[in-house]
Order: C-alpha cells, then sequence, then structure tokens
C-alpha cells in the first residue's frame, strides 16, 4: 500500500507549486532531524565542548568517552553502574513478555475469526477496549495484587504487566489479518482431517509472517519503551526508560550533558535498529490491518 | 434401521477447544483490567491514603478534587495540550502525505525520515527536546554564536508558555505517524474517481478539497482516536521533559494522579483522577469502537 | 434408503429457519444438484451434509449411518469450494495429500495415491509449484485432485465453476462430466447457474427460499416444472409467461391470449385436463423455443398453432435469432432460426407447440395439469 504501485493519484502540478512542496517537505525533514543530529553531535563532544561552544557545531574532539561512561560508570540514582544493568533488565523483561502477547494474540484471533461463537463479538469487545484504557486507572490495584503475587519489582512481575495489557493489542491485530484469510481453507483442513491446532499450525501460522512482524514490532517497541510501569513496579529491576530518567534529572554534580546525549541514544538503539530493519513492513501490514478505511 | 455413528471423544473436544484457548486471555482481562477499574471506582469512594482503606466517604474524593487547584491547573493544560496536538498533528500529517503523494523524488528517503521519532520512547524524545529548548545550552545559544543576539526563546522555562513546548516535542513524536495513516488513505482512494473528477474539470486544489479530503474521513477519524488517546495518557513526555515545571505549570491529570496516589499519600483522591481520565477516554472510545465493530461484523 | 438420505432436515439460527424439512435422498452414483439463487439455503444444506454446520432437527445418513454431529473428517466425505481453498504455503503435491497425511496414511501408499490422481487430472507437472503460480483452471483441477485422492463416498461440490471465465467454464463442465462417467462416485453439487444444473445432473433440486421445490431429473425439471418459480428459474431465455383465460371452443379447451394489437386469439390445449378451469383465469407458460417461424415447427409435435404477430426487437445470436413480439400485453421472447428474415415493425406467421405448453394457477403458482 505504501509502495509507489499508485502514484498516478497524483496531481500534474505546476513548477512554482512543486518547488513550494519540496521546500515544505524538506524544511519538515530539518524538524525531524535536528534533535537526532544534536543528541549525537554532542554525545561524542567532551563537556567543555558543550557548555562553552555551539549545540549545532561537529565535535572539535571526538571523543567516545560519553558513551563509555552512559554504558558502565555513569551515577544512575545512588549507584554509579551506568545503564548496562538497565538495559539488561529490559531485555529479560521485552523478550518473554512479547514472545508470550504474541502468541496469545494469534491464538485468540485464530479463535475470535475462525471458529466464532455466542457472544464472541463481546469477548473480542472487551478485550479491545482494554487497550485503550488509561493505565492510571490499573495503577494501585495492579500495585496491590503484585505485591501479594510476591512478583513487586521484579522482572516477572513486569513481564505479566506487559503481557496483560499487551493481548488486547496483538488480538486485535491478528484477528483482523485472519478475517481477511479466507475461511474455506479452515472448512476444507477440517475436511482432510486437521483438528483445532493442527490447523493454526500448518495452514494460519505459515502465512502470517506480515502480521507477526507488525504484532512483534508494536510491542517490542511499547514494551521497551514504556515508563510509567517500569517507574511503578520497577522496583530494584528498573527499566532502561526509568533509568535514563534518573541520569538525566540527576540534580548532583555537574551535569554532563554529552553522557546524557549517549544514554538517549542507547535508549533508543533497540527501537531504532528494529524500525531501521523492518520499519516498512510494519507500516504496510499496520496500515492494512487496522486503519483500512 | 440406520444407527448412529458414533461421535467420538475428540469430535466433542474439538467444540470445546477454541473456548478453552480463549479463555486464559479472556479472564486476565476480566480481572486485571474490569476488575481493577471496579477496584479503582471503590477506592475512589474511600478515604484511602498511604495504603487501601475501606472506609467509604461517598463523593468526598470527587469534591476534593475538584476544589483542588492543581486539577484545575491539569485540566486547562490537558484542554490546550490536547486540542493543540490533535490539530497541529492533523495538519501536519495530512499536509505531508498530500505533499509527499504528489510524485515526489526521494520520498523513500523522506518517509523514514518524518517516521522515526514514532520509534523512540516519550523519555527519548524528552531527553532531547529538552536540551534543545533549554536556553542555556539549545537553540538560542546556537543562535546568538551565529550572531543572531537579539534571538529568544525560553518557552521551557516561562510558567505561561511551558505547556507549548510539550506540544512541539510530542507534535515531533506523532505526526510522522499520522502522515502515514493519511498517506495509506490516499493511496487506497480508487483512481478512477480521481480521473473521473479531472474530466470534470476539478482543479488540484478543488480535487483535494471536494473529493480527496472527504474520502478520508475514516483517516481522520482514526487518528482522532488515536491522538486523543495518547493525549489523554501522556506522562513520560512530561516527566522528561519539564518534569510538571516550571514549578507545576506543565501538570497533567496523569501526572497528577501518579504524585497523589504515590507520593502525596492521597490515593482516594488519586483514584477519582484516575476515574476522571477513565471517563474522559471511555467517551471518545466506545463510540468509536462500537461503529467500527459493527460495520466489520 | 438411499446412499446419501437428508430427513426432514431443518436449519435455524436463532428463531429464524432458513431449510424447511428437507427430504432428498440420493442412490449410489448419483449426480444430485442443488439448484437455486443466491440466498436459497442450497450452500447450507451442503454444509450441513459435509459436517461443517450443525443440524437443527432432522437426520442426514451416509450407508445408513446417521452422521449428525460426526466431525467433518469421519464422515467419509470430499470437497471442492469456490474459491478452491488451496493452502498457499503448500506445493501442489502436499496439498492434495495433506488429508491422507491427517489420516495417518503411510507416504508411500499417499505418493502412490496422489500419482494416480495426478495422472487421471493431467497436472503431473504441476506438482512441485504453490498454488499462488497456478492458473485458475490449473486450480480448479488440484482442487478436485484433493477430493478425489481420498476416495469418499460422496463428492460435495460448492460452485466450484463460478469463478472460471466463461469458456474455461464450459470445458470443466465436460471435465466434470467425463470424470463423473468415468469414475462412477456420488456427487452433491450446489450451483445458481440452471445450465451447469441440466447439462451435469442426474437428478436436480430446485430450491427456493428454504425449501425445495421441485426434485426431479432435468427432463422432468424442465418440460413440467412443478410451479412457476421452477419454471421461470430454469431455462434461458427464461419461460415466458402469459396471462390467459380458459375458453371452451368445439368442445375442447383453448387458452384465450392478446396479440400485439390486442386482437384476441386462441391457442387449443393439447390435452383435456384444464376442462375444468374453463372460463377462468391462468398463467400460460411457453418456452422461448416453442414458438418459431412455421417451417422451423417441430414436426413431431401434434398440436402446433399459428399466429400471426407484430415482431418489436430481433436479437442475432448467431446460432439462434431471438425474436421479441408482446403477446397477453406482455414481452415474449421466441427462438428461431438463425436464417430466419424477420424484421421488427412488421407482422409474421409464428408457430406455436402447444405440446409443450404449461399453465399455472396465477393464485398458488403451482403448475395445472393440462
Amino acid at each position: 500500500m505504501m509502495s509507489a504501485a499508485s502514484q498516478e493519484t497524483a496531481v500534474s502540478t505546476g513548477r512554482i507549486a512543486r518547488t513550494f512542496i519540496y521546500l515544505v517537505l524538506l524544511l519538515f525533514s530539518l524538524y525531524y532531524l535536528l534533535p537526532l543530529y544534536v543528541m549525537v553531535v554532542n554525545s561524542v563532544k567532551p563537556l567543555s565542548e558543550i557548555t562553552g561552544g555551539n549545540m549545532m557545531a561537529l565535535p572539535q574532539t571526538f571523543t567516545l568517552e560519553p558513551w563509555a561512561s552512559a554504558w558502565s560508570t555513569a551515577q544512575i540514582g545512588v549507584e554509579p553502574t551506568g545503564l548496562k544493568p538497565y538495559f539488561i533488565n529490559s531485555i529479560l523483561m521485552v523478550v518473554p513478555a512479547v514472545a508470550i502477547s504474541t502468541i496469545l494474540g494469534a491464538l485468540n484471533g485464530y479463535v475470535l475469526t475462525k471458529w466464532r461463537f455466542k457472544y464472541d463479538g463481546i469477548v473480542f469487545g472487551l478485550l479491545l477496549f482494554s487497550c485503550f484504557i488509561p493505565f492510571q486507572i490499573v495503577l494501585i490495584p495492579m500495585a496491590v495484587v503484585l505485591g501479594k503475587l510476591g512478583i513487586a519489582g521484579s522482572v516477572s512481575g513486569l513481564v505479566l504487566v506487559h503481557v496483560v495489557y499487551g493481548i488486547g493489542f496483538t488480538t486485535l491485530y491478528y484477528r483482523n489479518y485472519y478475517a481477511a484469510f479466507p475461511t474455506e481453507l479452515v472448512r476444507a483442513a477440517m475436511i482432510d482431517g486437521a483438528g483445532f491446532f493442527r490447523i493454526f499450525w500448518r495452514i494460519l501460522l505459515p502465512v502470517s509472517g506480515p502480521i507477526t512482524v507488525v504484532s512483534v514490532i508494536w510491542q517490542f517497541t511499547n514494551i521497551w519503551n514504556d515508563f510509567l510501569f517500569g517507574v511503578s513496579f520497577g522496583g530494584t529491576r528498573q527499566p532502561m526508560t526509568v533509568a535514563l530518567n534518573n541520569l538525566v534529572q540527576s540534580s548532583t554534580g555537574v551535569k554532563e550533558y554529552n553522557v546524557h546525549f549517549a544514554g538517549a541514544i542507547l535508549a533508543a538503539l533497540p527501537t531504532l535498529l528494529v524500525y531501521i530493519v523492518a520499519g516498512r513492513y510494519f507500516v504496510r501490514g499496520l496500515m492494512a490491518g487496522s486503519v483500512k478505511g | 434401521m440406520k444407527s448412529h455413528a458414533e461421535i467420538d471423544f475428540r469430535t466433542r473436544l474439538q467444540d470445546w477447544l477454541p473456548k478453552l484457548v480463549l479463555a486464559p486471555s479472556f479472564a486476565v482481562t476480566l480481572l486485571f483490567v474490569y476488575g481493577f477499574i471496579i477496584f479503582t471506582v471503590v477506592l475512589s469512594f474511600t478515604g484511602s491514603k498511604m495504603l487501601p482503606l475501606y472506609t467509604f466517604v461517598g463523593l468526598e474524593n470527587y469534591r476534593k478534587l475538584w476544589a483542588l487547584e492543581h486539577w484545575h491547573t491539569a485540566l486547562v493544560n490537558i484542554a490546550i495540550f490536547a486540542s493543540l496536538y490533535i490539530v497541529i498533528c492533523t495538519i501536519v500529517g495530512l499536509a505531508l502525505a498530500i505533499f509527499l503523494d504528489q510524485k515526489i523524488r526521494g520520498e523513500g528517503v523522506l518517509r523514514p525520515i518524518y517516521l522515526y521519532p514514532m520509534a523512540l520512547s516519550f523519555i527519548v524524545t524528552g531527553t532531547a527536546w529538552k536540551w534543545f529548548l533549554d536556553p542555556g545550552i539549545g537553540l538560542e545559544r546556537a543562535m546568538h554564536l551565529w550572531g543572531w543576539e537579539s534571538f529568544s526563546f525560553t518557552w521551557i522555562k516561562d510558567s505561561n508558555m511551558a505547556i507549548y513546548t510539550i506540544v512541539i516535542a510530542a507534535v515531533w513524536q506523532t505526526s510522522g505517524f499520522v502522515m502515514a495513516m493519511f498517506l495509506a488513505g490516499l493511496r487506497g482512494i480508487d483512481n478512477e474517481i480521481l480521473k473521473a473528477a479531472q474530466i470534470d474539470g476539478a482543479t488540484s486544489f478543488q480535487l483535494y478539497r471536494r473529493i480527496v479530503i472527504p474520502l478520508l474521513r475514516p483517516a481522520f477519524l482514526s487518528a482522532f482516536v488515536i491522538l486523543s488517546h495518547l493525549a489523554i495518557k501522556s506522562y513520560d513526555l512530561v516527566i522528561a521533559l519539564t518534569g510538571g515545571g516550571p514549578g507545576r505549570a506543565t501538570e497533567l491529570p496523569a501526572t497528577f494522579m501518579y504524585s497523589y496516589t504515590f507520593t502525596r499519600n492521597q490515593m482516594g483522591i488519586g483514584a477519582s483522577s484516575a476515574v476522571m481520565m477513565l471517563m474522559a477516554i471511555a467517551a471518545i472510545m466506545i463510540p468509536y469502537l462500537y461503529s467500527e465493530l459493527k460495520e466489520k461484523a | 434408503m438411499g446412499f446419501l438420505d437428508i430427513s426432514n432436515v431443518t436449519k435455524a439460527y436463532g428463531n429464524v429457519e432458513v431449510l424447511h424439512h428437507v427430504d432428498i435422498s440420493v442412490q449410489e452414483g448419483e449426480f444430485l444438484v442443488l439448484v437455486g439463487p443466491s440466498g436459497c439455503g442450497k450452500s447450507t444444506l451442503l454444509n450441513m451434509i459435509a459436517g461443517l454446520e450443525g443440524i437443527s432437527s432432522g437426520d442426514i445418513s451416509i450407508k445408513g449411518k446417521v452422521v449428525n454431529g460426526v466431525h467433518p473428517s469421519k464422515r467419509n466425505i470430499a470437497m471442492v469450494f469456490q474459491s478452491y481453498a488451496l493452502y498457499p504455503n503448500m506445493t501442489v503435491a502436499q496439498n492434495i495429500t495433506f488429508g491422507l497425511e491427517m489420516h495417518g496414511i503411510p507416504k508411500a501408499e499417499r505418493d502412490k495415491a496422489l500419482a494416480e490422481v495426478a495422472k487421471l487430472l493431467q497436472i503431473d507437472h504441476l506438482l512441485s509449484r504453490k498454488p499462488g503460480q497456478l492458473s485458475g483452471g490449473q486450480r480448479q483441477r488440484v482442487a478436485m485432485g484433493r477430493a478425489l485422492v481420498r476416495n469418499p463416498d460422496v463428492f460435495l461440490f460448492d460452485e466450484p465453476l463460478s469463478n472460471l471465465d466463461a469458456k474455461l467454464r464450459v470445458d470443466m463442465r465436460t471435465e466434470i462430466k467425463k470424470l463423473h462417467h468415468k469414475l462412477k462416485t456420488t456427487i452433491v453439487y450446489v450451483t445458481h447457474d440452471q445450465i451447469e444444473a441440466m447439462t451435469l445432473s442426474t437428478r436436480i433440486a430446485v430450491m427456493y427460499k428454504g425449501y425445495v421445490q421441485q426434485l426431479g431429473t432435468p427432463k422432468e425439471i424442465y418440460d413440467t416444472p412443478a410451479n412457476l418459480f421452477v419454471a421461470t428459474f430454469m431455462g434461458s431465455p427464461a419461460m415466458n409467461i402469459l396471462p390467459a383465460r380458459v375458453v371452451t371452443e368445439n368442445g375442447a379447451p383453448h387458452a384465450e391470449i392478446t396479440d400485439a394489437d390486442g386482437q384476441k386469439r386462441h391457442l387449443r390445449f393439447s390435452g383435456n385436463g384444464i376442462a375444468s378451469w374453463a372460463n377462468r383465469d391462468i398463467l400460460l407458460g411457453i418456452r422461448p423455443e416453442a414458438i418459431t417461424d412455421p417451417e422451423g415447427a417441430d414436426r413431431k409435435s401434434g398440436n402446433v398453432q399459428q399466429i400471426r404477430n407484430r415482431v418489436t426487437v430481433t436479437e442475432p445470436a448467431g446460432s439462434d435469432t431471438f425474436v421479441t413480439m408482446t403477446l397477453s400485453g406482455k414481452d415474449a421472447i421466441s427462438r428461431m432460426r438463425a436464417d430466419s428474415n424477420v424484421v421488427p415493425g412488421e407482422t409474421f406467421d409464428f408457430a406455436i407447440n402447444m405440446d409443450k405448453a404449461v399453465a399455472f394457477d396465477p393464485e398458488s403458482e403451482n403448475r395445472i395439469v393440462v
């Protein structure tokens, strides 16, 4: 859908108008790129060049010192651990949470489209609405329940939270995707003698690549970037976003801007990488699946 | 006489498997979403302070909430932030989408540039913009060093203007995504309709105003729903960009709820503010989801 | 007791009954076509035979065993779907043998069965391709192969030709008929195309509004339709239905109709069965091929009557020429030889073969025995 296939839609425009259009488009790329440029450039400058120089200027002395500091020695809260342990927390939290919520979403989408039952619409409606609640409404009871379960302040607690509030979205994606999958194929497989799981495994899963990319990227980005649950339930196993905020907001000592920038890029790197590698598939799948008009 | 074929266990199991598979997700959602909502609603009628208590105080928390100046600040801020954020994102997104749809050379390069901010967390966005807008080291200073001595941009330090810096950063993060939604909508429009309109003598401007933009109605609706939902939930961006300050100038309902519940030990009031947020989102989402589901069913 | 028995079967969704007390008994080797417009319940009935939809009341039995509630894969049936329903991720060979694999048939046997079916359908060269690389006709063959390889008791076809273009559809129709002659299998075939129904079937069930309107051989359905619906649904162009009055002349019942100029014309019925309808209104049914030019009239018919009438439109169709005229205030179509030289606006003589005429009660719309 985002390909050049239907570019004929464009209406021919005059020369002045085209110049204007290119100008606006370039101006906006500047708006989107400038903060990234500033972060990258200043993360490889010594601090003196930032406080004494221009943030737009390229570094005069190139140094990776701020990156090393952000990774392993910077003061996070009270401990000089750098962001490394929090990066690991985030990885340990994201991988199982993404995997579990995606698998459940795929199965739910399969049931809701190919094994319809009475009131399945209500079940889906309830799952769907859960995607859109403001999480503030569940913060207090979640704190209580995680405490009762003895997993408050642990990675498994965060995995549970992210799975619970991710199922709605993954189910939505797979449901919309499987809804377009011909039900006759499922019927043919039933007549051929395949059961519930075999039909899923052999018939639907092999063609679920595009939507799995969407679901995984969506979940990965959301969970990696989450701050509210991390700061509320992270305890001593806080994720990367919370640590970055602690690093940047720390009020003691000199503000090491270059370290902050390096830290911010470190925190952004995994999602940025995922986006660069698979972003085009994500947008394509997302548009086809959920915002279809 | 006809005999009945035996209906075996596996066939019966097949009838139940789908429901068994769906059950855990449904149960977890019922408990962790709807159970928790009820729990929070109940708490909002209690005198809970640091820990949940079950002494019912009626509407006392709501009365207190609406009497608090902080809450009013938060409401005014969310009104300013949400309306500007939604309107600007929509205009920017639509304009970029329409411009990109004019057989632009380099579309393949521009699109990812517009889109990448949505991959970042609000904390990273906030950090980046916090320093970029800081008069001491950011844009203002860069302009001064380049010789524009009179340039002044101190919004982030100004109680009256700080909320607009949140709009700038939030638009930066999301407008590319809105652009992608509109672009998908544009590419989905039937070419023959456009050809027919051109044969009818419509100019480019008329074509967009009279034909294309009305056809994008579903994309407008989706954009509105997604943006308003993001706006009401906004928490991390404020924390990273302004920390709610200067003073309490950029307090939003989400930050209000958090600080009253977890740092000021006014759980009852915090719960009642969360209920207000849920009601605001439900007022937007329920009609939308209802119409979407009805259409698809 | 037949090979496949549908006895008193009803289907209801909630309070809405969509199939009403259907009774059909299919003999071994028979080719039964369920035909009707969309929404008539034919596909629902087929899905119920397959076990893909539940039965609200009544019984379906195959080879004497009631199969209500039995899983589709345990009924020993095979089905060819409208969309072919080929598994997109599997090769043609895997598609065909998937069912055998699910039933735990050893690899060697599967390969043998595959080879036989591939040869029969001439798809040997396609076995390693994916469905996406096949043309419509090839997919159709693969879908049939998947059904054939199972060697089932009953084949179910759900509008299998409706996704093909016109020429291919005719070719595949012949192909299916040849296969049935060769294999002598029992087939239940759903279509909305009355030509497919006529050409393929040994018996037809015409369905409408959830009822079986008529069950019979193609000839019975065509020549003696049970009611107005069956008469007009089967046959193309459709049977001409003319308001008429039964009058007695020389002791014999006649149909009184009017020509294009409003003149009354009397056509003698071939039988006396309708005599009791004297001086009452009926609907007279005459198929287009029973109205011809006098030279083209059926010589074997014992009751050809001539009337003169004005021609409105002529439509040369190559093999025939369709001529439209006004009879009893309605457009009536006649099927003439291609070289008949009628001209619009002029009057000509037409021969009506009253042996083929039928009559209907305008109230109940049921056929009256002429």
